[in-house]
C-alpha cells in the first residue's frame, strides 16, 4: 500500500534486507524500482518498446505511490517538462527509446548544464531508415558527451538495481547531474526473468531540495535575483571564461559520481577471470551473450575473461587499464553498428591493437554465440597467442 | 516567500549593491502596488539590454509591476530579446530553451503545487512571437488542452528580432523581412483565437500604450490561471530596430496601427472566469469603500 511504505536508508533497502525472487519483465522490473523510488512525479510518451514500463508507473500513480503523472504531447516536451518538476524541487523519472531520445536530445544537456538529478531509463531500439523497432544501442553513442551519467543494465535484475542506486548517486550534492539507465529493448524490457526484491514496503528518501548546489526556482530559496551581469549577452573573455567553468565543474561533478558508483553499485565494471589473456569486453545484453560465449571458448580449451561495464558515464577508464594491462586480445561485442563501446575501450587503454570491436548486430538481428566465439577464434593464430598481423578493430 | 528572506544578513549590508538594498527596503515584494505606483517603489527589473525605444522592454516593466503576488510568482522565459532582460529580473526566472517554455511551465507549476500545497505559487510564460506561435505552438497549445493553471504571455512584436529581423508567424502578411524576400504570403496567426478554442478562460490582446488597461489585463490572467483555467495575453510591441522606425515613434506606431485595425484591443473571459474575477474584484472593491 502507498500509504504504509517507510523511507529507509538506501543501503538498507539495496543490500540490508532480504530479498524475494519473483519472475517477471524487464519493464515491470521497471515499475517495481519506481514503486521504491518516492519519485513526486513521472512524465510519459508512447514509444515502443518503452510504453509498457510507462503504463506501469501510471498504475503506479493510480495507487497512490506517485503524486503526479501524466501523458506529454512529445518527448521533446516530456524532457522539458521533468525538467521544469524539477526545477521546481521535484523528484522525477521518465523513460523513452530510440526516436524519442533523439527527438528530445536537445534537453539532455540542459538537464546536466542545469545539475539537475532526472533519473530517466533508455529502452534502446533502432532510430534509422529502413525503420526498425527493434533493439539496438546506437543511441548511446548519441548522449555520451551531453554531460548525464550513464549505466547500461544487463538484465532485468540490474534494470530494477541500477534505476534506484542511479537516483541516490544522482542526487548527492557533490554530483547532482542527471542519470540515464540503458537497457536493451525487448531482450530484457519483454522477456520474463527472476528478479530480487525486497519488500514493497519500504522506499528511499524523499529528495531534499535544500541540499541540492544549484538553487530550485520556487521563490523559497535565495538567491532570487540569479545573475546581475548575464553570460549570454556580453562578448568578453569573463563571461567565455564563466561558461567554460560552468561547463568543467559538469565534468567534474561525474568525476566525483565514481566513489558514489563504487559505494553504491559496487564499481563501474565487473571483472571475471582477471588473469586471463584474452578479454571479451562488453555492456548490456552484449554480456550475457558474452557469458554463454566464455562456456564455448572455454569446453574447447580457450581460457578468456570477462568485463563487464556497468557505468558508461563516467567511464571506467582506469579500471579498464588495469583488468587489461597484461591482456593480449580484448573482444567486443556490440549491438550497434557504430561500434562505440569499442572506441571508448580504445582511447583508454595503450596499444590498442589488442582490440577487435565485434561483432556488431542492428536492426534486430540477434548475437548468436558463435559470432563472438568466431570473433575470438578468427583473431588467434594456430598456437593460441593474437595474430601479429591483425588490424585493430574493424 | 517566508518573511525575510530577501533580508540582508547582519555585517553584509555594505557589500551589497545599491540596487539589492532598494529592493529590499522600497521593492513590491508583499506590497499592494501596481502601474499606478510606478515611481514610488523599486522596480523588479534593473538595467536591462534591450534596445533603446523597445516596447518590449516598456511592456516588461508593466508587467512585473503588475504582478499580484512577486514574492511568490516564477516566470518561465525562452530564447529571444526578452531573455536578454530576464536575468536582470529579481524574481526567480528559467530560461530553458526556445520553444520549450509552457512544457517547462507545466512541470514546474505541478511541483510547485506539490511542494506548496498550501501556497499561491504563479508560474507566468513571458516569450516572443516566435517561440509562441512557431517554434513553441505545440507545446503552448498542449499545456492549454490540458487545462494547465499558468498565464502566457506574448510579447509580439512581429518579427525574430534577436536573430536579425527574420519573418514569424505573426508578422503582418506582405512584410518584406529577411527569409521573407518577396514579402510574407500569409496574415499573422490568430492565436488570441485559437486561445480561447484551446482551453484559456481568458485572453486578451493590449500593449504597452495602455499601461493600467495592460496592469489590469496582467492580474486578471494571472488570478484566473490560479483556479479556473490557463490564460493568454498578446502584448503589441512593435519592434523599431528591425522595422526601421525611431525609437521614438514606437507608442505612435501602436496607435497608427489601432487606427488603421491592424491592432485591436480585446478581451475574453469565459463565464466561470467572468464570475470568479467578478467576485474577487467586488470584494476588493469593498474592501476598499
Amino acid at each position: 500500500m502507498a500509504g504504509l511504505q517507510r523511507e529507509v536508508d538506501p543501503e538498507y533497502l539495496f543490500s540490508g534486507v532480504p530479498r524475494r525472487q519473483v519472475f517477471i519483465t524487464g519493464s515491470e522490473a521497471v515499475a517495481e524500482a519506481v514503486k521504491r523510488a518516492n519519485a513526486d512525479m513521472a512524465i510519459a510518451y508512447p514509444i515502443t518498446p518503452q510504453s509498457e514500463s510507462m503504463h506501469l508507473v501510471g498504475d503506479l500513480f493510480a495507487q497512490g505511490y506517485l503524486k503526479d503523472y501524466y501523458r506529454g504531447e512529445n518527448e521533446f516536451a516530456v524532457m522539458a517538462a521533468v525538467h521544469g518538476a524539477s526545477l521546481g524541487g521535484g523528484r522525477v523519472f521518465t523513460a523513452t527509446s530510440g526516436p524519442g531520445t533523439l527527438r528530445a536530445m536537445e534537453m539532455f544537456p540542459v538537464w546536466a548544464g542545469s545539475r539537475q538529478p532526472i533519473v530517466c531509463a533508455f529502452m534502446c531500439r533502432g532510430v534509422s531508415l529502413p525503420p526498425s523497432i527493434q533493439p539496438e544501442n546506437i543511441e548511446m553513442a548519441m548522449l555520451l558527451d551531453t554531460g548525464m551519467l550513464m549505466f547500461h543494465a544487463e538484465d532485468a535484475q540490474d534494470l530494477y538495481d541500477l534505476i534506484l542506486r542511479a537516483f541516490v548517486i544522482a542526487e548527492q550534492p557533490d554530483v547532482h547531474l542527471p542519470a540515464g539507465v540503458f537497457v536493451d529493448g525487448f531482450f530484457v524490457t519483454h522477456t520474463r526473468s527472476a528478479v530480487a526484491l525486497p519488500p514493497d514496503d519500504l522506499k528511499l528518501p524523499a529528495y531534499d531540495p535544500r541540499r541540492a548546489p544549484v538553487p530550485t526556482f520556487d521563490m523559497e530559496t535565495p538567491p532570487i535575483r540569479i545573475v546581475r551581469d548575464p553570460l549570454l549577452n556580453k562578448s568578453n573573455f569573463i563571461s567565455y571564461s564563466a561558461n567554460a567553468s560552468w561547463h568543467q565543474e559538469i565534468v567534474a561533478a561525474a568525476e566525483r559520481a565514481r566513489k558514489h558508483i563504487r559505494r553504491y553499485m559496487g564499481g563501474l565494471l565487473e571483472v571475471e577471470d582477471p588473469y586471463a589473456k584474452i578479454f571479451l569486453a562488453a555492456s548490456g545484453t552484449a554480456v550475457s551473450q558474452s557469458r554463454e560465449a566464455l562456456k564455448v571458448l572455454r569446453s574447447e580449451g580457450i581460457r578468456a575473461g570477462l568485463i563487464k561495464i556497468k557505468s558508461v558515464r563516467p567511464f571506467p577508464t582506469e579500471e579498464i587499464v588495469a583488468a587489461t594491462a597484461h591482456a593480449e586480445l580484448i573482444v567486443v561485442p556490440e549491438f550497434n553498428i557504430g561500434g562505440w563501446l569499442a572506441r571508448e575501450i580504445k582511447a583508454a587503454i595503450d596499444n590498442n591493437r589488442r582490440v577487435v570491436g565485434g561483432p556488431r548486430l542492428f536492426g534486430g538481428m540477434t548475437m548468436p554465440t558463435e559470432l563472438i566465439v568466431n570473433e575470438v577464434r578468427n583473431a588467434l593464430d594456430w598456437s593460441g597467442a593474437k595474430r601479429p598481423d591483425l588490424r585493430a578493430g574493424i | 516567500m517566508i518573511k525575510g528572506l530577501f533580508r540582508i544578513s547582519p555585517g553584509f549590508e555594505d557589500v551589497m549593491p545599491a540596487e539589492y538594498k532598494e529592493l529590499v527596503t522600497t521593492g513590491p515584494y508583499g506590497r499592494e502596488v501596481g502601474v499606478s505606483d510606478l515611481g514610488t517603489f523599486k522596480e523588479l527589473i534593473e538595467e536591462h539590454p534591450l534596445c533603446a525605444g523597445c516596447a518590449e522592454s516598456l511592456a516588461l516593466r508593466l508587467i512585473l509591476a503588475s504582478l499580484p503576488n512577486p514574492e511568490d510568482t516564477v516566470i518561465v522565459g525562452s530564447t529571444g530579446c526578452s531573455s536578454l532582460a530576464f536575468s536582470q529580473v529579481a524574481v526567480h526566472n528559467i530560461h530553458s530553451l526556445f520553444g520549450n517554455q509552457n512544457a517547462v511551465a507545466t512541470g514546474l507549476k505541478r511541483a510547485l503545487r506539490l511542494r506548496f500545497p498550501d501556497k499561491v505559487k504563479d508560474v507566468l510564460v513571458i516569450a516572443g512571437d516566435g517561440a509562441t506561435v512557431d517554434i513553441g505552438l505545440d507545446m503552448v497549445m498542449q499545456s492549454w488542452f490540458r487545462r494547465e493553471l499558468i498565464t502566457t504571455i506574448m510579447l509580439d512584436n512581429e518579427v525574430y528580432a534577436n536573430t536579425g529581423g527574420q519573418e514569424s508567424g505573426m508578422s503582418p502578411q506582405g512584410a518584406v523581412l529577411n527569409m521573407a524576400p518577396l514579402g510574407k504570403k500569409f496574415p499573422k496567426v490568430a492565436l488570441p483565437e485559437i486561445a480561447r478554442e484551446a482551453g484559456c478562460v481568458y485572453v486578451a490582446t493590449i500593449s504597452p500604450d495602455l499601461p493600467r488597461r495592460l496592469g489590469k489585463v496582467v492580474r486578471r490572467a494571472i488570478l484566473v490561471a490560479r483556479e479556473i483555467g490557463p490564460s493568454y495575453v498578446q502584448i503589441f510591441c512593435p519592434c523599431p530596430t528591425n522595422f526601421k522606425f525611431r525609437s521614438a515613434e514606437v507608442l505612435q506606431k501602436i496607435r497608427e496601427r489601432q487606427k488603421e485595425g491592424t491592432f485591436q484591443v480585446r478581451e475574453y473571459v469565459s463565464p466561470e472566469a467572468e464570475a470568479y474575477l467578478a467576485g474577487l474584484e467586488g470584494a476588493k472593491q469593498r474592501e476598499e469603500q
